[in-house]
């Protein structure tokens, strides 16, 4: 087990050094630098910029210089596009919107989806089964960017129970998370039916209704364990699912998280918080999916740790 | 496989025309599918699209023609789905828009189906060694934050394309052909997203056939390494390549919609189903109809795939094992 997460972690550091070196020459080989777009500056102003910010440097310092930093200091560099203001401050600030979204969302997509796919497994071809089925189909079919305007539309602005838009109160937490959850509930919902279905028909399901289990017990001890198994393997990609997916949710809702930081940034060519952010989501999700390994073993032991 | 019906071994007072009828994996398949009711409304659905999509600009006004005094008018009698801020006919719109997004959706898969295909086929009968590389390469490949990349492609890649649409233009005097670089850029970055699963599937269903006992009789019969490639292990994998490219289609769709919604997509004067949504969430709450069609239609069109597509699994009797 140990030794499993070990290597796991030894495998990350060469995946996470390609991913900056990467991003790092893709951006600096573009034309077009972040000063660009500003109104015209002499060019003793245009060489002073660039002095500050290092550009000067020949690549290959710039690129030591930089990595040196993030390795040793965990320092990603000031902002180009936001004066005095690094983007570890930046990040700081934006992260924990962005963090809050997401939890709730997963926490959304598996209450909804575990309650639809059990109940679907368990009254198998009759209408719960089908409506069940059904409502999972929408989530997967209507792409949150669809959803998320016509709940607005409708629940927002035609019926003013909601914020059209902002990140506030809790109120305002309810649709953006709603918005994101419910596709990944869909996917849930028909991956826990599919599984339970699977599951209900082997020995020892009978095995423990013939001891007299109550059906209850049946699903929920016995059932539901191994039920989950292809859950908790989708549960990685929902995972960088939902990490995007709120690039798109925090434009529509206007919440001032990571994400829509990250787009913007990219469209400013701001270099350091492009990176510094590729660089935070590509540890996050290469941690998550490990803790979401380490899961899936833990609940079928016949998956062992290769 | 219920449809299996017994062998009647033939015996010396049996003609050869008494024989049993074999019917064919594909003949079997079909049968099934077109007792999937869903599956089936799901094909016709996207035919009629298709159809209306391709053919449908011939008819209509263009997607450009404007009519100021006009403006954003509901839907009605002479627009029936209404008219946008500029005064263009909304169903113009769609349907040109539905020729962006089919075309990309088609194209983009094609070049996963490409890459995902040669690439598992090659790691899946070499095997061994290259195999173990290969697709190590490929698991590491899944946890990179590929949505990222894809997005700080189209950013970065911008320049470059345009700078392929005026080549297009001066040097070789093709007019008519704006947005081209951009469109290339987006089949290559969704393209080289998409492959992945691709790739595992196909090895995988190399790997389980190569140890066959019908490759093992074949093989005994002295058949050479092409004709057991072509004739017996291709058939048998191309269920599950066409499942899944079926399945890849939405899923591409849905990538390019999610770009041209962030603004990196097509961009105008070309226009497709997902940079419609993105101009109907701005202007809701004045102009309903801008958002709602195209939503709807995006949505048909996507439910449809997931429909032929999970029918398509179910007929082809493919083996339901995501990734």
């Amino acid at each position: 087990m140990l030794r499993f997460i070990a290597r796991r972690l030894l495998e990350t550091i060469p995946v996470l050094f390609i991913i900056v070196t990467a991003t790092f020459f893709m951006i600096r080989f573009v034309p077009g630098g972040p000063f660009t777009a500003e109104k015209a500056v002499t060019p003793e102003v245009m060489r002073n910029l660039e002095r500050a910010y290092n550009l000067d440097k020949p690549l290959w310092r710039q690129y030591a210089g930089y990595l040196g930093k993030v390795v040793f200091h965990g320092d990603l560099g000031p902002s180009f596009k936001y004066p005095n203001r690094t983007v570890n401050e930046i990040i700081a600030d934006k992260l924990p919107v962005s963090l809050e979204l997401g939890a709730l969302s997963l926490a959304i997509a598996l209450a909804v989806g575990l309650t639809l796919g059990v109940l679907a497994a368990i009254k198998r071809n009759t209408w719960i089964d089908y409506l069940c089925s059904s409502v999972a189909m929408i989530g997967i079919c209507v792409p949150t960017f669809v959803l998320g305007p016509l709940l607005v539309l409708t629940l927002a602005i035609h019926y003013g129970w909601f914020n059209a838009s902002g990140w506030y109160g809790p109120i305002d937490r309810i649709l953006p998370s709603l918005t994101l959850g419910c596709v990944y509930a869909a996917y849930v919902a028909r991956l826990t039916r599919g599984g339970m279905l699977e599951v209900l028909n082997q020995d020892y399901i009978r095995t423990a209704r013939a001891k007299g289990a109550s059906e209850v017990r049946v699903i929920f001890r016995h059932a539901l364990r191994g039920g989950l198994l292809p859950v908790v393997s989708f549960l990685g990609p929902a995972i960088a699912g939902i990490l995007t997916g709120s690039f798109v949710i925090e434009t529509i809702f206007q919440i001032p998280g990571l994400g829509r930081e990250f787009v913007n940034s990219a469209f400013n060519r701001d270099y350091t918080l492009v990176l510094g952010t590729v660089i935070l989501y590509a540890t996050l999700l290469i941690g998550l999916n490990l803790v979401v390994d380490i899961v899936q073993v833990w609940l079928n032991p016949k998956l062992k740790f290769e | 496989m219920q449809s299996l019906s017994p062998k009647v071994l033939p015996t010396a007072d049996v003609t050869p025309d008494q024989l049993e009828q074999g019917s064919s994996l594909w003949h079997d398949a079909w049968a099934r599918l077109r007792k999937n009711q869903l599956a089936v409304a799901g094909g016709l659905v996207l035919l009629v699209l298709t159809l209306l999509c391709v053919c449908g600009p011939w008819f209509s006004q263009t997607y450009q023609d404007q009519n100021l005094d006009l403006g954003a008018t509901p839907p009605g009698a002479s627009h029936w789905l209404g008219t946008d801020t500029l005064g263009r006919d909304l169903f113009a719109r769609i349907l040109y828009g539905g020729r962006i997004s089919i075309m990309v959706g088609l194209v983009a898969t094609f070049v996963a189906l490409t890459i995902g295909v040669t690439y598992g086929a090659v790691a899946g009968f070499l095997g061994g060694k290259t195999d173990r590389v290969m697709m190590r390469i490929v698991d590491i490949m899944y946890a990179l934050p590929f949505t990222i990349f894809v997005i700080l492609l189209m950013v970065f890649m911008k320049e470059p394309s345009e700078k392929l649409d005026g080549w297009l233009r001066d040097t070789m005097h093709l007019e008519g052909l704006q947005g081209v670089g951009n469109m290339v850029l987006l089949f290559a970055a969704i393209g080289a997203v998409e492959w992945l699963t691709m790739s595992r599937i196909v090895r995988g269903q190399v790997l389980s056939i190569k140890r066959m006992e019908f490759i093992e009789a074949a093989r005994s019969l002295g058949y050479g390494r092409r004709r057991i490639i072509f004739r017996h292990i291709i058939p048998n994998v191309l269920g599950p390549i066409i499942v899944y490219a079926t399945l890849t289609v939405p899923a591409v769709m849905l990538l390019e919609a999610f770009l041209s919604f962030l603004g990196l997509g097509v961009q105008p004067p070309m226009s497709s189903w997902g940079a419609l949504i993105k101009d109907g969430a701005e202007k809701m709450e004045e102009f309903w109809w801008l958002l709602v069609f195209p939503g709807s239609v995006f949505s048909l069109t996507l439910f449809s795939l997931n429909f032929l597509g999970d029918g398509l699994r179910d007929a082809l009797d493919v083996r339901a094992s995501k990734d």
